[in-house]
C-alpha cells in the first residue's frame, strides 16, 4: 500500500496545528504575554536607573524567555491526547516522530518566534544597547527551538500523568541550563562589544543536536504514554 | 479462548496473547486467525479487556506475551504497512472540536491516502452528514460525531476495520448503516474486528465470535 510522502504529512500536521492555534489566538499568545509582562515589571519594581537595568538586562530577558517556553510546553500534546487524536496519529502510516516534530514546529512558530520578534521592544525597556539587539535576537532564534524541542520530549513523557505540570518543569530545567548560560552570555558579550561568533556556533550546535535527537525521543516517549 | 477455522491464508493472526494491567490479568492465551472477508465479533462482560485487546491488536499497547501478525509479518516490525491497511475507531471520536467534520477528515485521511474533497464528501453523504459538514465538530451531537468516524472508516480505504462499540450513540437507522457498511466491506474482501455488546446484523457464514473473560 502506498501513502502520502513525509513532506506532505509534515505540512498537513503543521497547517492543522497552526489553524487550531489561530482559532484560539488568546491561548497561543499566553507565553508572549508572560514574557512581555515579566520583563517590563522589572523596571517598575527596581529603580528605573539605566545602569542597573542595563546590567540585569541579559539575565532578565533570558530567564523570562526560558520560563515562557516552559509555560508553553505543558499544553503541547495535552489536548491531542485527551481527545484521542494522538492515538490516530500513532496509528497512521507516517512516522510518529515526524508528526510530533511538525507539531513542535507549529508550537515554536506560535510561542517561540514571537519572543524573538519581541526582543527588541523588551530590550528597549531594559535599556539594552542597540548594538546588542541583533546578537540577542539571533541567539534567541537559535535557542527558542531548543527550548521547544526539549519541552516536547518531556511533555510527551509526562502527558500520561494527570498532574504532570510540576514534574515537567523539574525535568526540563536541568537540560536547558546550558541554553540559559550561553544565551545570556551572548547578550552580555555583545553589550561589551566582544566577538560572539563562538557562542553562536555553540548554540547552533545544540540546536542541530536537538533537532536530530528530539523527534525520536518524543515518539518513543509518546508511545509509552499512550500504552 | 480461540477462534480458528475456515480456509485460505490468514491475514491477521494473534498468537498466545496475554495482557496484565497492574496486578490483574486481563486475558491470556488468546489465539485467533482472520481471513479476507471475515468478521470477528469479540464479546465479554464489562472490564474483561475487550478494548485492551483491540489496543494490543492495533499496536497501541504491548502485550506481555504473544505477537500479532499481519500478512505473516510481525506488526511491531512492520508498523507503517499495517497501519496503512488499518482503520481504528475507538471509544473517543478523535475529532478536533474546533475543526469542521470535513477539515477533520481531510487531515486524518490526508496522512494515509491521496484523497480528493469529492471522496470525503461522498463518505460524508453516505453517513448522512452532507448538510452538517461545515459545522465545527463541537456543535455536532454524539451520534453525528460517531457518523463522522464511520465516514473516516469508509473513505480510508483500509482493509482491516477495528471497531470498538460502533453502535454507541447511534439511532436505529445509524445501527443499520453500520451493519450495511460492515456487510459491504466484507463482500469487498475486507476484514472487521468488532467489539459490541449487542448482536450485529451481518449475515452468518463469514462471522466468528471470540469470548473473553
Amino acid at each position: 500500500m502506498e501513502w502520502p510522502g513525509l513532506g506532505s504529512a509534515f505540512w498537513l500536521q503543521l497547517t492543522r496545528d497552526l489553524r487550531l492555534a489561530f482559532r484560539h489566538i488568546g491561548q497561543a499568545a499566553n507565553p508572549l504575554m508572560f514574557f512581555v509582562m515579566v520583563t517590563t515589571l522589572f523596571p517598575l519594581a527596581l529603580s528605573p536607573a539605566p545602569e542597573l537595568l542595563m546590567a540585569i538586562a541579559p539575565g532578565v530577558i533570558w530567564v523570562s524567555a526560558l520560563l515562557a517556553s516552559l509555560l508553553a510546553a505543558e499544553s503541547l500534546f495535552r489536548q491531542d491526547v485527551d481527545d484521542g487524536t494522538m492515538e490516530q496519529l500513532a496509528l497512521s502510516p507516517q512516522p510518529l516522530s515526524l508528526l510530533l516534530l511538525a507539531k513542535t514546529t507549529a508550537h515554536w512558530l506560535m510561542t517561540g518566534l514571537p519572543l524573538v520578534l519581541m526582543a527588541p521592544v523588551v530590550g528597549h525597556a531594559l535599556f539594552l544597547p542597540a548594538e546588542a539587539v541583533p546578537a540577542t535576537m539571533l541567539a534567541l532564534l537559535l535557542a527558542t527551538p531548543v527550548l521547544s524541542l526539549a519541552g516536547a520530549v518531556m511533555a510527551a513523557l509526562t502527558v500520561g500523568l494527570r498532574r504532570g505540570g510540576g514534574l515537567l518543569s523539574l525535568l526540563i530545567l536541568p537540560i536547558v541550563m546550558p541554553i540559559l548560560i550561553f544565551g545570556a552570555r551572548a547578550t552580555d558579550m555583545s553589550m561589551q562589544g566582544l566577538d560572539v561568533t563562538g557562542v553562536m556556533y555553540l548554540l547552533a550546535a545544540v540546536l542541530l543536536l536537538a533537532v536530530s535527537l528530539a523527534p525520536a525521543g518524543m515518539a518513543a516517549a509518546m508511545r509509552i504514554s499512550l500504552d | 479462548m480461540s477462534a480458528t477455522q475456515g480456509n485460505g491464508a490468514a491475514l491477521l493472526e494473534g498468537k498466545d496473547l496475554e495482557l496484565w494491567r497492574g496486578e490483574q490479568r486481563l486475558f491470556s492465551k488468546v489465539n485467533f486467525e482472520l481471513r479476507a472477508g471475515e468478521l470477528l465479533h469479540i464479546v465479554g462482560p464489562n472490564g474483561c479487556g475487550k478494548t485492551s485487546l483491540l489496543r494490543v491488536l492495533c499496536g497501541l499497547t504491548l502485550p506481555e506475551t504473544g505477537d500479532v501478525y499481519w500478512r505473516g509479518k510481525k506488526v511491531l516490525r512492520n508498523r507503517a504497512d499495517f497501519h496503512a491497511s488499518t482503520c481504528y475507531l475507538g471509544h473517543r471520536e478523535s475529532l478536533k472540536a474546533d475543526l469542521t467534520a470535513e477539515e477533520n477528515l481531510v487531515f486524518q485521511l490526508g496522512l494515509r491516502a491521496w484523497l480528493s474533497k469529492a471522496d470525503i464528501h461522498a463518505a460524508l453523504e453516505k453517513v448522512g452528514l452532507t448538510k452538517r459538514r461545515t459545522v465545527p465538530a463541537r456543535s455536532l451531537s454524539a451520534g453525528q460525531k460517531r457518523r463522522v468516524s464511520l465516514a473516516r472508516a469508509l473513505a480510508s480505504g483500509a482493509r482491516l476495520w477495528i471497531l470498538d462499540e460502533p453502535y454507541t450513540n447511534l439511532d436505529i437507522a445509524g445501527r443499520e448503516l453500520v451493519d450495511q457498511m460492515m456487510s459491504e466491506h466484507l463482500q469487498r474482501d475486507g476484514l472487521v474486528l468488532l467489539v459490541a455488546h449487542q448482536a450485529h446484523g451481518v449475515g452468518a457464514g463469514v462471522t466468528r465470535r471470540l469470548e473473553l473473560g
